[in-house]
């Protein structure tokens, strides 16, 4: 095949295919919102006893208030509307509720971070844990965790413990489990060879963690945040539902389905979808920083 | 406070270490001894964790609402089998079971096209990528409004769960098979299909049962959060919800004690599988 490069590779490989695609799921789209909302509308017409054209039908069913699938128009204009001209603070802002969600989310992703390399540092160097720890962390994430989520937000609002810290603990759960694998076979990465040199330079452990473990851990670090980070995202958005939907983006979700606003919940996904595309790239950004400092860019 | 109590967990719990650093620095040379061993260490540190999760529960007296004991949970799963049965029953028989196999299935089969088409591989690979980080329980609402309240909702949820994360790895596992191996097959004069069944899907199988993996347990997830939103009066997650409501959490835990059951025991059911469809490659041979 014809090796493309710069400008028109990014064209012909990445832009025209994807936006082809993009296109085709707008088009489709539209297509079932008018299948699916044209029921109503005919019931609703045959209530009133009147006749309607296929057009007027069409047209009908992409301006429904609280349609089984809102047209794409709708859901854009919901979030202009919620996001742009409403003010910050106002409880109908969903920059607001997005706030809230994110800043669980970031201390969840932080503490869950940090928890998972202790862990994986304690693993290392204690082969006792390794043994022991080890099966259980991965028998963790065949646990449904979100199940616990709940438990969690009412067990801690009972002892006086409510707000940021509840939520953020259910993205700390979900998180460590990555950046722990990732970790451990990160800061097991070094050659035989390359540990037997600092072993001839008579080094102690702390030197062989600092200036050969942890460096070579670095890239593993940044592919497990990524995937901690977007389900940090999750945690954060389910740990918000069992508290009655009071803020944030899950609370958004499920007051949404509970009157029914699809348009509400539509629009809460479409956010959560860009604040976890936004996150993954700003991991990958600093990952691809902090690496060609190091000298390690591929 | 009884510290009584408290003191044995403790003990019960140094007793535990002290003996699994004696097993680590064992070196048996009797193969079966050493699998002993290997499953020795993880059980004796369970049961050390949940001799001192009991301990510390029964030393500091503290509330069963807040948390409580092993030993209740357990009182409770054995008292309320037929409850617990029945939840199980709609929301992983049904749902996830359903859900799974139609969402592989047809992640499995979209891969196959998608590798197929150098366009839609280009086009739809890096969606699909985005879609897999995406939090996607947040459908269930949507889905529950669609597909009314039963279990078909909570199939359709774990359908799009993890229709992505097949896709993602299927596509990736289709180009595992080397330029050597695919010239071979040339020179043997087979056509696509062939190359495809006998060749590159086998060779993709660690790629699949990775993805198998993952979902089983993001469809549990799936379909029991699914169930938060909305729901006939059975099903785990709808037990978990309603009973954290009324402060039960001791029935609450033994649903999770459930869940992870279920959870370890078809990821479990899995690796075996994988195992004996994957015999040829390095890690198990």
């Amino acid at each position: 095949m014809l090796e493309r490069r710069g400008f028109s590779a990014l064209l012909y490989d990445r832009i025209v295919p994807i936006g082809v695609v993009v296109a085709v799921i707008i088009v489709l789209w539209y297509g079932f919102a008018v299948l699916l909302n044209a029921q109503f509308e005919r019931d609703q017409a045959a209530r009133a006893k009147t006749e309607i054209t296929t057009s007027q039908l069409i047209e009908r069913t992409l301006s429904q208030d609280r349609p089984l699938l809102p047209a794409p128009h709708q859901v854009v204009s919901e979030i202009w509307d919620t996001t742009v001209m409403k003010k910050i603070t106002s409880k109908r802002s969903l920059v607001y509720h997005g706030w809230i969600t994110l800043s669980s989310t970031l201390l969840g992703f932080l503490m869950g971070t940090v928890l998972g390399i202790s862990l994986a540092v304690a693993i290392v160097h204690s082969k006792v844990l390794d043994r022991s720890l080890m099966p259980w962390i991965i028998v963790s994430q065949t646990v449904p965790i979100l199940a616990i989520a709940p438990v969690i937000i009412v067990v801690l609002n009972a002892i006086g413990i409510s707000g940021l810290f509840p939520k953020a603990l259910i993205s700390t759960y979900l998180s460590f489990f990555p950046v722990a694998v990732g970790m451990v076979k990160g800061l097991r990465s070094p050659d035989v060879m390359h540990l037997d040199l600092m072993r001839t330079y008579n080094s102690s452990a702390a030197q062989i963690f600092w200036k050969l473990r942890w460096p070579a851990s670095v890239p593993f670090l940044f592919t497990s945040m990524k995937v901690a980070v977007a389900i940090s995202l999750v945690g954060a958005i389910v740990g918000e539902m069992p508290t009655g939907a009071v803020a944030g983006l899950g609370a958004r979700l499920l007051s949404g389905s509970y009157y029914g606003q699809t348009i509400q919940i539509w629009s809460a996904l479409f956010s959560a979808a860009v604040l976890a595309a936004l996150l993954v790239m700003l991991v990958d950004l600093a990952s691809r920083i902090v690496l060609r400092r190091m000298g390690m860019a591929q | 406070m009884n510290t009584q109590i408290l003191a044995i967990a403790v003990a019960f719990w140094l007793v535990a270490w002290l003996v699994n650093t004696w097993l680590v620095g064992l070196r048996p040379t009797n193969g079966l001894v050493a699998k002993a061993i290997n499953l020795m260490i993880p059980l004796l540190f369970g049961v050390a964790l949940l001799v001192l999760w009991e301990g510390v529960i029964k030393g500091f007296d503290v509330s069963k609402v807040l948390m409580p004991a092993p030993s209740m949970v357990w009182a409770r799963i054995t008292s309320s089998v037929d409850i617990l049965w029945a939840d199980f029953y709609q929301t992983y028989m049904k749902a996830v079971l359903a859900g799974y196999a139609m969402g592989c299935g047809s992640g499995f089969v979209a891969a196959v096209i998608v590798d197929r088409v150098p366009f839609l591989r280009k086009g739809l690979l890096p969606i699909g990528n985005l879609v897999a980080a995406l939090p996607v329980v947040g459908i269930a609402p949507i889905m529950i409004m669609w597909f009314g309240f039963d279990w078909q909702s909570k199939a359709a949820v774990v359908v799009v769960m993890t229709f992505f994360p097949m896709l993602v790895n299927t596509v990736a596992g289709l180009t595992a098979s080397g330029n050597m191996e695919r010239d071979l097959m040339r020179t043997y004069a087979s056509n696509y299909w062939q190359t495809l069944v006998k060749l590159r899907i086998p060779a993709a199988m660690p790629f699949i049962f990775n993805a198998l993996k993952i979902n089983s347990t993001l469809a549990l997830i799936g379909a029991i959060v699914a169930e938060f939103f909305g729901t006939p009066i059975v099903g785990m997650g709808f037990r978990i919800s309603t009973e954290v409501g009324r402060m039960n959490i001791d029935m609450v835990w033994a649903e999770i004690f459930v869940a992870a059951l279920a959870g370890s025991l078809s990821y479990g059911l899995l690796a075996l599988l994988e195992r004996a469809v994957t015999f040829w490659h390095p890690s198990y041979r």
